[in-house]
Order: C-alpha cells, then sequence, then structure tokens
C-alpha cells in the first residue's frame, strides 16, 4: 500500500501573483482552481511529482480572522514561515533558467556536504532552499 | 502604540526581508544603514526603526550574529587559522573579533574549537541553512550590555528566562 503526504500549504500574499510564479518561473503546474465567493482553493503541482499538491492560500476568511490574518501575512512577508526544499537534477543550471526568469535568489549555489544547493524566495516571502540530488 | 508590527504592512515587511535576506548572503560586507535602506526603498531615518520592529534587533546588530554564527562554523568546520577567519567574516582586525566572539559566545575562539572538536558528531541531513541558525548567538541584549554584565557571579545562565 502507497500513501504519502498529498497537499501541504503556504501562505501567499497574492494569489495570482502566486500562480504566476510558481508556474511561469518555476515549471508547476495547476493542479486545482476553484472559488467559492471570495475564497479560492489553489493547489499547484511539480510536472514530476504528480502525487503532490502544493496549496497557494491566502490568509483570511474563513479560516481566520481579519487579526489572525494580518499576523500570518506580516509572518510570511518576513520570512518566518518554515523552510521549504525543492529537488533538482542540477541546481546550478536550474538556477540560471529561474535568474532568467527574474527568481530572487537569496543564496548562490554553494557546493556543500557532497551535493549543490541554492536558496531563493517566492514574491511572498517564502524562503525556499533548492538541493541538487545527490547521484 | 503598543504592538508597532501590527502597524507594519506586508509590503513593508517584504522589503525588509530584502535587507536582511542580503545581509545574510554577504555578512561580510559593510552593511551601513543607507546601504540597506536603499535594498528596503525606505529612508535611513526610517529604516534602522522599522527593521527593529519587524525582527526584533537592530540591523548592526543582527549583522553580528550572522558573523559571528558563520566564524563559529568556520571554526568548527575548517581547519584555517583565526586570523583568516576574523577577516574572511568581516572584522577589520583580529582584535575586535576576538573581543566581540567572546562578548557574543563568553569563549575565546581557539577554546570554542577545541570544544567543538572534542564533542559533537554529524548533523546528517538536516539542511546546513536549518544548521546554521540552530548555532546562531542570540543576541537579546546589545553587545555592550553584555559586556558591562558581571562575568562571575551570576549562575542564572541555564535557567535563564528567555522572553
Amino acid at each position: 500500500m502507497t500513501q504519502g503526504v498529498q497537499v501541504a500549504g503556504v501562505y501567499v500574499h497574492d494569489q495570482d501573483e502566486a500562480l504566476a510564479f510558481y508556474v511561469d518561473k518555476l515549471g508547476f503546474r495547476v493542479h486545482t482552481d476553484v472559488r467559492n465567493g471570495d475564497y479560492r482553493w489553489l493547489t499547484v503541482q511539480h510536472p514530476d511529482q504528480p502525487s503532490f499538491q502544493l496549496g497557494l492560500f491566502v490568509p483570511g476568511p474563513p479560516m481566520h480572522d481579519p487579526a489572525t490574518a494580518q499576523a500570518l501575512r506580516a509572518s510570511v512577508a518576513k520570512g518566518a514561515m518554515p523552510p521549504l526544499v525543492l529537488t533538482v537534477d542540477d541546481c546550478r543550471v536550474v538556477c540560471e533558467q529561474m535568474r532568467a526568469k527574474g527568481v530572487e535568489f537569496t543564496q548562490e549555489p554553494v557546493d556543500r556536504y557532497g551535493t549543490v544547493d541554492a536558496g531563493f524566495r517566492d514574491p511572498s516571502g517564502n524562503g525556499w532552499k533548492m538541493i541538487q540530488l545527490r547521484r | 502604540m503598543t504592538d508597532d508590527s501590527a502597524s507594519q504592512t506586508p509590503e513593508l515587511l517584504r522589503r525588509l526581508l530584502r535587507a536582511k535576506d542580503r545581509m545574510d548572503a554577504a555578512s561580510h560586507e559593510d552593511w551601513p544603514v543607507q546601504r540597506l535602506a536603499r535594498v528596503s526603498h525606505v529612508s535611513e531615518a526610517h529604516f534602522a526603526r522599522s527593521f527593529k520592529e519587524a525582527f526584533g534587533v537592530p540591523p548592526h546588530r543582527y549583522l553580528l550574529t550572522r558573523r559571528i554564527e558563520r566564524a563559529m562554523a568556520m571554526l568548527r568546520d575548517s581547519d584555517l587559522p583565526i586570523t583568516e577567519i576574523a577577516f574572511q567574516t568581516g572584522w577589520r582586525s583580529l582584535g575586535t573579533f576576538g573581543r566581540i566572539f567572546r562578548d557574543i559566545t563568553g569563549q575565546k575562539p581557539s577554546e570554542l574549537r577545541a570544544q567543538a572538536r572534542a564533542g559533537a558528531g554529524p548533523l546528517g541531513s538536516v539542511p546546513a541553512c536549518i544548521v546554521s541558525a540552530v548555532h546562531r548567538p542570540d543576541l537579546r541584549t546589545s553587545v555592550l550590555e553584555k559586556r558591562r554584565r558581571p562575568s562571575g557571579g551570576k549562575k542564572n545562565t541555564s535557567t535563564k528566562e528567555v522572553r
């Protein structure tokens, strides 16, 4: 039997902005994009990993009262949310491709512990580490 | 105003984060307020105050924690001479480095190196950024305050309340 995590989400400042970033710049594709009034359930998926969806969620109703939503938005913008890790075949190559599309790198690729890693942020402030798959 | 951070917009915080990221990426460089303010697109007068509100420490003190953290990692993981580590982490004089290092960590660089070599197993597959964050010194008080604090008398370090 195979089971695992199907969806995990990040809070973003703006879903359209996040969608453009994850799809156009990182190469994800839209999995689900449905609305109910102001609420929008939006998940993206990496083409190489069809079993997992990354939710791009905005803090706010119906989950959060205004003060909580504001606190969450501030936390995201301060880069205080938990780390995210993206695995790639070749960190330097992907880094160059992403940089050409305007991705904001916070750390250049570095050889470390027998692999290569780099760091970037999404437009909202979520921090990603991009780590090269060990061969 | 009791809660200043509530008045900071996500847009401002995101721009302040850019300045913090830039210091993280190049903590060995000089980061005068005007340079940081430029990164964040805020006035110099506004920058230091906004940064402290957002991240809890003034920008310069934050920079010192990153430098000391890097120095600690290099002492632990490399065989570089301490002078070299001091210059590579952004200090212009070995004396200043040694003094601030001791103020912050309570140890001389050479002591920390010896201790790190004696103990500590590998942290395996924990991402490097997390490892370094875990080892980052906690600077809640200014370096000057720390220096003023009597070194012998108080034995409250282990039970010190964390605010």
